[in-house]
């Protein structure tokens, strides 16, 4: 569905434009339909201005892209018919009312039965008492819910969401998240930035991390393995600090450390593996009391890849 | 077609919900309409009748277009030509305020990057814009000089004057000229209104378009210009090139990517 090759941005800045600073830098990336694919990065990395180049709202400097099957910078107004963007900040025509709002963009984007389309989504996302007063007074969770539901109006296949969380209150971003949720199961195509770590990983299917470059791009879970291997949790009732030395030895074991009552112990199949790390711990007299996974929050994934370990990523 | 006219809806929707924006289009038309039809009925004459319009005191050059009046008809329409000259300033000043507040709320607004990401194409989105600021420019520019013309019956102004008034010079001015003044006035306000932030700004920086305009009113005033079909024609063939090259030139230069980064 999104496919791109060596993208790059470069913009002209300074005085007479002379200068220049390459915001994106080289990004492939292959996303397929039905994906939700989380764009990850520190402010300034990037991820805004690539989604302002595959909506064919910017050009790119360099390399290609191709969109719901079109190429960018070529059929740039058929992909705009198949898109729909939530742009950083919502954008709305503050004195006119968010029906009116609604129906300008449904007009716009060639809607059939407008009215139905705008009534939909404004049911959908909770606005409906609310569709006569001025988008002026709607508190920002409102405006973003407002600005998700322009973006759907038109029923596109590939929706790029900048930030739909951001700033929103705990309660309207869960909204905003099982939407997200909901729009993924009708089979279209998400392509969403976020600062939330969390969200990207309950989420998405894939997630890219860039700065300026694309450092990763994996599902969460291939990623955190990658870096972290995996691990098992082995919560014991007492520990005999020799079992540490012993199940070291035992097949398929990479490491083994102990922390409190707990023996953690990298694996490479722990689904396999750990039957015999049972047994072999209950053979030496230990008492499981259970055994778990080591999850690697992705934040910390995030972390180790952007700083290399530097600030409290890994172990 | 219809994202045009969609533009222009929507630009109406808001732009007059501006309360400068109404003042503009209600004060404007009511001075222009108003003073001169008030001058009119002051100077009208008594007593003028056959004397010699060369005694009225007007520039030399102006007296080809007093043939058959008396003096005080001549002095009268001297001065209505001044003021329908002022009453050009309706259709250079309104544009120039709705595309102001228009082009600026956009910006404020951040709404220009959800609208350039609709199948909109920039061309439509510029004539949308042109257009929600020229046709009403248009109407009121002639609706206004329409009801001067209805004032100058119902005063009860004098013949010849009227007929002045509403021969071909002037309705060419205000049925072909304004419109084109319009669309160039409308177009230098979008060049300003992108790079400034602040709509008075804009409006004030446009105001140079007024320029021209008083250069005109100087020059007649000191006999050096007499406005007439010739000189009427030739504005307007002026005017239209100027407007199409405008027109051309915004197209040219107003690519989406540079309204989105560099309209700030
Ligand atoms: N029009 C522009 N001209 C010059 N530089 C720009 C322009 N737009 C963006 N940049 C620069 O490109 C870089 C990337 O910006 P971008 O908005 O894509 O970041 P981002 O990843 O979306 O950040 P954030 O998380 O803060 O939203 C920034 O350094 C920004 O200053
Ligand atoms: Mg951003």
């Amino acid at each position: 569905m999104i496919q791109t090759r060596d993208l790059s941005k470069v913009f002209r800045i300074g005085k007479k434009h002379k200068d220049e600073f390459t915001a994106v830098d080289g990004l492939t990336l292959d996303i397929n339909q039905g994906e939700v694919f989380g764009f990850l990065g520190p402010n300034g990395a990037g991820k805004t201005t690539t989604v302002r180049m595959l909506a064919c709202l910017i050009g790119a400097t360099r390399g290609s892209a191709r969109v719901a099957g079109f190429q960018v910078g070529k059929d740039d107004t058929e992909i705009r018919r198949r898109v729909g963007i939530l742009t950083e900040s919502p954008g709305m025509y503050e004195r006119l009312s968010a029906e009116k709002n609604l129906t300008i963009y449904a007009n716009l984007y060639g809607v059939p039965d407008t009215q139905r389309a705008v009534g939909k989504y404004l049911s959908i996302l909770g606005l409906w008492e609310r569709r006569m007063d001025p988008v002026g007074s709607f508190s920002k969770g409102m405006r973003q819910k407002l600005a998700v539901a322009r973006a759907l109006l038109h029923e596109p296949q590939v929706l790029f969401l900048d930030e739909p969380t951001t700033g929103l209150d705990p309660e309207a971003a869960k909204t905003v998240r099982e939407f997200i949720e909901e729009l993924k199961t009708e089979g279209r195509t998400i392509f969403l930035t976020t600062h939330n770590l969390d969200e990207a990983d309950r989420l998405c299917d894939t997630v890219g991390i860039i700065k300026q470059k694309l450092l990763a791009v994996d599902s969460p879970k291939a990623l955190r393995d990658k870096l972290f291997g995996r691990k098992s949790v082995f919560h014991l009732r007492t520990i005999n600090p020799d079992w540490v030395g012993l199940v070291a030895l035992q097949p398929g074991v990479n490491a083994v450390s102990q922390i409190g009552e707990k023996l953690v112990v990298s694996l490479s199949d722990p689904e396999t593996q750990n039957p015999a790390i049972i047994k072999a711990l209950v053979n030496m007299g230990a008492q499981i009391m259970f055994v778990g996974e080591l999850r690697h929050s992705l934040e910390q994934v995030y972390l180790d890849l952007l700083y290399q370990g530097k600030e409290g990523g890994g172990q | 077609m219809k994202r045009i006219r969609t533009i222009i809806d929507k630009e109406w929707a808001e732009v007059f919900k501006n309360r400068m924006v109404i003042m503009v289009m209600l004060v404007l038309p009511l001075i222009f309409t108003v003073m001169p039809l008030i001058m009119l009925k002051l100077t009208a004459s008594t007593g003028m009748e056959g004397v010699d319009p060369a005694s009225a005191g007007v520039p030399a050059k102006f007296l080809v277009s007093c043939s058959g009046m008396n003096a005080g008809e001549c002095m009268q329409i001297y001065i209505v030509n001044q003021f329908l000259l002022m009453f050009m300033l309706m259709p250079l000043m309104i544009p120039v305020t709705i595309a102001a507040y228009s082009i600026v709320g956009e910006k404020t607004t951040r709404s220009l990057e959800p609208l350039l990401a609709t199948p909109i194409t920039t061309k439509e989105l510029l004539t949308g814009k042109a257009l929600a600021a020229v046709i009403p420019a248009a109407l009121i520019s002639i609706g206004a000089f329409a009801l001067f013309a209805l004032g100058l019956f119902v005063l009860g102004i004098a013949p010849m004057v009227r007929a002045y008034i509403l021969s071909p010079t002037w309705l060419l001015a205000i049925l072909a000229l304004g419109p084109i003044l319009s669309v160039i006035s409308v177009m230098v306000a979008i060049f300003i209104s992108s790079r400034v932030n602040d709509p008075r700004a804009a409006e004030q920086i446009s105001g140079v378009l007024v320029g021209p305009m008083m250069i005109v009113l100087v020059l007649q005033l000191a006999g050096l210009v007499v406005i007439d079909v010739r000189f009427m024609l030739a504005a307007i063939v002026g005017c239209l090139l100027l407007a199409v090259g405008m027109v051309y030139a915004g197209a040219k230069l107003f690519q989406r990517e540079t309204i989105l980064t560099r309209w700030k």
